[in-house]
């Protein structure tokens, strides 16, 4: 049958038919499984929450029209969230713990991207490589690898004792310290790329003429080398920040009863608490307060491009 | 200017240090005879021989499989439609929404990815189990594959597909002969990139799988949940290999086809 109506189209019917049908391919699927999703998401959380299955009313409907729809939305939720102080307390240390970690991992893949980009040529293949090769491993598994190394009995605690530095062990595991260790750890990579990219690229005589017009080396780095790796600082920073505010695995296996992080939260209120309208409300503020960090990032991509052109 | 100076060296080291110990400790506590993890009792496989019988552990691994194969499989077709018609297909109706479709994924919380797909499964009424997660892997992963192969196909010469064209070759033909064979790496890269990452996702999984369905990464997480096992180790030791044998295997082969293609542009200068 359809074989039959492709035989009766002329070729350029057939051509434009082909075209929709490849564009309409991967539009379709992207509207349906992501796209609609969120309406839905949105929907439930102007809901009312309901001990049933599904635990929530529907609180209106499409077919009512749309002053109907309008009049019975019902921001309960997102009332809800402003009053309870855990929701706020969430978004805040969330907040708070992205920056933090932003930072560290700069601190800590600054000097590997430095390192990296001033070895010789041959070796930066394989150095490249090594760094990109814990990406490849589970993710799971790398946090994993923390929980036997900063447990009371674990390899830190009895390195330390071992050295003297310390006599009675530290509580690490549990605590946000132990969360900080793990968002460095599994994010460092995310932040060594884009920052290797910029300097390898960084002209080594803007570091000579530096040098030559009196500066020290100390004053040469930090007045031209930091300023022209700018923007590997930025898109890296944005690559570990990002990711970290919605964070999940870390926060539960490293983290401690008092850590605090909204997709714990959320995977919480909805797994444990089953409150599926107010899990929607914080699932939409998360993506309201994402929005800001991501608009910045392609600001700052389009005046980069801008700028190199 | 390549000389290394001592700092550099000293930060590369501590770096790649930071970098691997975790992982080199937990593989060598995978062979460790004691049930402690942190205490060396000497050495033994008999972890590995526990991991061999556990069942719940096999059979999320073969559900895990299962899923990563068809996921990434159905994601590189959609994805490379998807990148083709971006740097391609030139304008049509709602060109900016399928592009923003394309990159939000890339930056969503993976809780709100699978928080949304959940609510989406059961408005629907479809049963949750291994078809409803490939659908959650395939819909995320494609926006990756897309992302790999349309930088390829950015960068390559438009007039190869044109000539093709001229030639006498439909669309469809100037496709199969002409393009995707020179997108073809960034096809594969972008399908083992689809295949890691289903075989890595927990959170999405957890959303959209049902009881009958458990993948390894969920199992995983309920098991180390409970505390650090030699168990775990041991799989994590495998799982670390397997990659580490990929990876080093698929740069060799990439190292021995660059220096085959230099030798042969060598070889037709030459000529």
């Amino acid at each position: 049958m359809a074989y039959l109506l492709w035989q009766s189209l002329s070729e350029s019917q057939r051509s434009a038919v082909s075209k929709n049908l490849l564009i309409g391919t991967p539009y379709v699927w992207l509207l349906a499984l992501f796209l609609v999703p969120f309406v839905i998401v949105l929907k439930i959380s102007l809901s009312d929450a309901a001990i049933a299955r599904p635990p929530y009313f529907p609180q209106f409907d499409w077919a009512e029209g749309i002053a109907a729809f309008i009049a019975e939305l019902d921001f309960e939720n997102f009332i809800w969230l402003t009053e309870d102080d855990l929701y706020w307390k969430a978004y805040l240390s969330s907040l708070k713990i992205a920056v933090i970690s932003t930072f560290f991992t700069l601190l800590a893949g600054y000097p590997i991207a430095y390192g990296m980009a001033r070895a010789p040529e041959e070796w930066r293949p394989t150095l490249m490589m090594l760094v990109i090769l814990p990406f490849w491993t589970s993710f799971l598994i790398r946090v994993y690898a923390w929980m036997g190394i900063l447990s009371n009995e674990g390899f830190l605690n009895q390195l330390l004792m071992w050295t003297g530095v310390i006599s009675e062990p530290l509580t690490i595991l549990n605590t946000n310290s132990a969360v900080y260790i793990g968002i460095v750890y599994t994010y460092l990579p995310f932040m060594i790329l884009p920052v290797y990219s910029a300097l390898e690229r960084l002209d080594g005589s803007l570091i000579e003429a530096a040098e030559d017009l009196g500066c020290s080396r100390l004053t040469a780095f930090w007045l031209v080398t930091i300023p022209l790796s700018k923007n590997g600082i930025i898109a890296g920073s944005f690559l570990v920040f990002i990711p970290v505010l919605g964070e999940f695995v870390i926060p539960s296996l490293l983290g401690g009863s008092d850590t605090l992080m909204i997709g714990k939260v959320l995977w919480e209120e909805f797994f444990s608490n089953r409150d599926w309208p107010v899990a929607s409300a914080v699932a939409v503020v998360l993506l309201l307060l994402l929005i800001i960090p991501i608009v910045l990032f392609q600001r700052n991509q389009q005046k980069q491009q801008e700028a190199e052109q | 200017m390549n000389r290394m100076s001592w700092f550099n060296a000293v930060s590369l080291t501590l770096g790649f240090a930071f970098l691997y110990i975790p992982m080199v400790i937990l593989v060598i506590f995978s062979f460790n005879e004691s049930k402690l993890v942190t205490v060396w009792a000497g050495f033994s496989t008999k972890w590995y021989g526990e991991l061999l019988q556990n069942e719940a552990f096999l059979n999320a691994a073969w559900v895990t499989i299962k899923v990563a194969v068809f996921s990434s499989t159905m994601a590189t077709v959609l994805g490379t439609i998807a990148a083709y018609v971006l740097v391609r297909g030139g304008r049509f109706m709602g060109r900016t929404l399928f592009s923003g479709m394309i990159y939000a994924p890339l930056v969503m919380p993976e809780v709100i990815t699978g928080l949304s797909l959940l609510l989406l499964f059961i408005g629907i009424g479809l049963d949750r189990g291994v078809f409803t997660i490939v659908l959650a892997h395939t819909t995320f992963s494609m926006c990756y594959v897309s992302v790999v192969v349309s930088s390829r196909l950015v960068s390559f010469d438009r007039s190869l597909e044109e000539a093709a064209l001229d030639l006498g070759c439909s669309a469809a033909e100037a496709f199969r002969l002409v393009t995707l064979p020179i997108i073809a790496p960034a096809v594969i890269s972008g399908w083992l990139l689809a295949f890691t990452l289903s075989l890595d996702d927990l959170v999405i999984a957890s959303f959209t799988s049902g009881p009958s369905a458990t993948t390894l990464p969920i199992k995983i997480f309920s098991a180390v949940r409970l505390g650090v096992s030699p168990e775990i180790n041991a799989l994590s030791t495998i799982m670390i290999s397997i990659v580490t044998i990929g990876v080093i295997t698929a740069s060799l082969v990439t190292k021995h086809q660059v220096t085959r293609q230099k030798r042969e542009e060598q070889a037709a200068v030459r000529a």
